[in-house]
């Protein structure tokens, strides 16, 4: 038997064992469950407020919406971020700043293209000095629609964004 | 007694010699050549009637059909005698017009931005490059012979790992408002080339 392989265990250490698992319980889990039970519960997003869905943005992480008790609050720095909230108008001239911001995020990263502007340009998809949708800069995962979305809707794309991480179940992207 | 109003306009009328002053809606227009254009300001700011210390904002306005094809429109704000006045000045496409930034400070903003929009030239502008518009942007979108949608596009290149710029190519035609039908919507370029077979 395996047992008698193994050296010997004093019973009072195996006694303390018992004790703390009938104490405090156990779960058993794989590590692409655990690593995105992690991953869900903090998203933390990097503001990129480009227009009036900025105002929206704040919003959700104010106490009515609250968004920080799903784990998402909002970061200073690209470096600290897992999530990055595009919200509002991409212009041309604030394209390569967006991306280089984007570059600076730690993986794995996530965009959410938030209002009709950042989705496909939106009121100004055909002006001189506007991106025709973020998408064209960067990867984008979640689209929330609106101009601008309500709190609530940002606040479901996110709960979106956790739902896809979860079914993705990858480590590696 | 003559309103304060009136006596704006007589003393303009008198001190600067305008093409033409009027009153409309209780704000004075006054329309002056180009090389008055610092005496007039000067006065304008200076005199105890007229006291127009606000320099509120400089717009351009493009006719390509005329003679001298802008219109610069000076807003200028009296908080001593409650009064609005508008100083429009006609230039044409190639010559320029003196800055106004030695008489108001904040006209070096407002002309950077007259620039970088229909191309005027300020003489004695102490920096006179583009505000608002793309670094080594092309073209003055406010003229009316600029394209609605402009001349390049951006777009993150994966390969090269840069931001590029492109030759506008739109995915979507232009909307066009039929307001005799409400059924037809727009046609797109795509459903377009599916009837046509793929062409």
């Amino acid at each position: 038997m395996a047992i008698a392989a193994t050296p010997e265990i004093g019973s009072q250490e195996l006694e303390d064992l018992k004790q703390r698992y009938s104490d405090k319980g156990f779960i058993v889990t794989n590590v692409n469950n655990l690593i995105n039970w992690a991953r869900t519960g903090s998203l933390h997003w990097m503001t990129f407020g480009l227009a009036c869905c900025a105002v929206e943005m704040m919003h959700v992480g104010t106490p009515r919406y609250d968004v920080e008790r799903m784990g998402a609050a909002p970061r200073a720095s690209p470096r600290h971020a897992d999530v990055m909230i595009i919200a509002g108008t991409l212009t041309n001239k604030m394209a390569p700043a967006l991306r280089k911001a984007y570059d600076q995020m730690a993986e794995p990263r996530y965009v959410i293209s938030m209002g009709s502007c950042a989705n496909g340009g939106g009121y100004y998809h055909y002006s001189y000095s506007v991106v025709r949708g973020s998408d064209r800069i960067v990867p984008i995962d979640i689209y929330v629609p609106g101009c601008p979305p309500t709190a609530e809707a940002l606040m479901y794309g996110i709960l979106q964004l956790q739902k896809k991480i979860r079914r993705e179940g990858n480590i590696v992207r | 007694m003559s309103s304060p109003i009136d006596l704006v306009v007589q003393t303009i009328s008198e001190k600067i010699n305008p093409i033409d002053v009027k009153v409309i809606n209780n704000q004075i227009e006054i329309i002056i050549e180009s090389r008055q254009i610092i005496t007039t300001f000067q006065f304008l700011k200076d005199s105890s009637k007229c006291q127009f210390r606000q320099l509120t904002d400089i717009a351009g306005v493009d006719y390509p059909d005329r003679e001298n094809r802008f219109e610069v429109v000076y807003h200028l704000l009296s908080f001593k005698n409650n009064l609005r006045a508008r100083v429009k000045v006609y230039i044409d496409e190639g010559s320029s017009i003196d800055s106004l930034t030695s008489v108001f400070p904040c006209a070096n903003w407002f002309e950077r931005e007259a620039f970088d929009m229909y191309g005027i030239q300020f003489n004695d502008h102490p920096d006179l490059r583009r505000i608002l518009t793309d670094y080594g942007f092309e073209g003055y979108p406010l003229r009316k012979d600029f394209p609605l949608s402009g001349n390049v596009e951006v777009r993150y290149n994966e390969i090269e790992k840069k931001i590029v710029y492109e030759p506008v190519k739109l995915q979507q035609d232009y909307r066009h408002f039929d307001i005799q039908s409400p059924w037809e919507g727009t046609k797109y370029k795509e459903e377009e080339q599916d009837r046509n077979g793929g062409k």
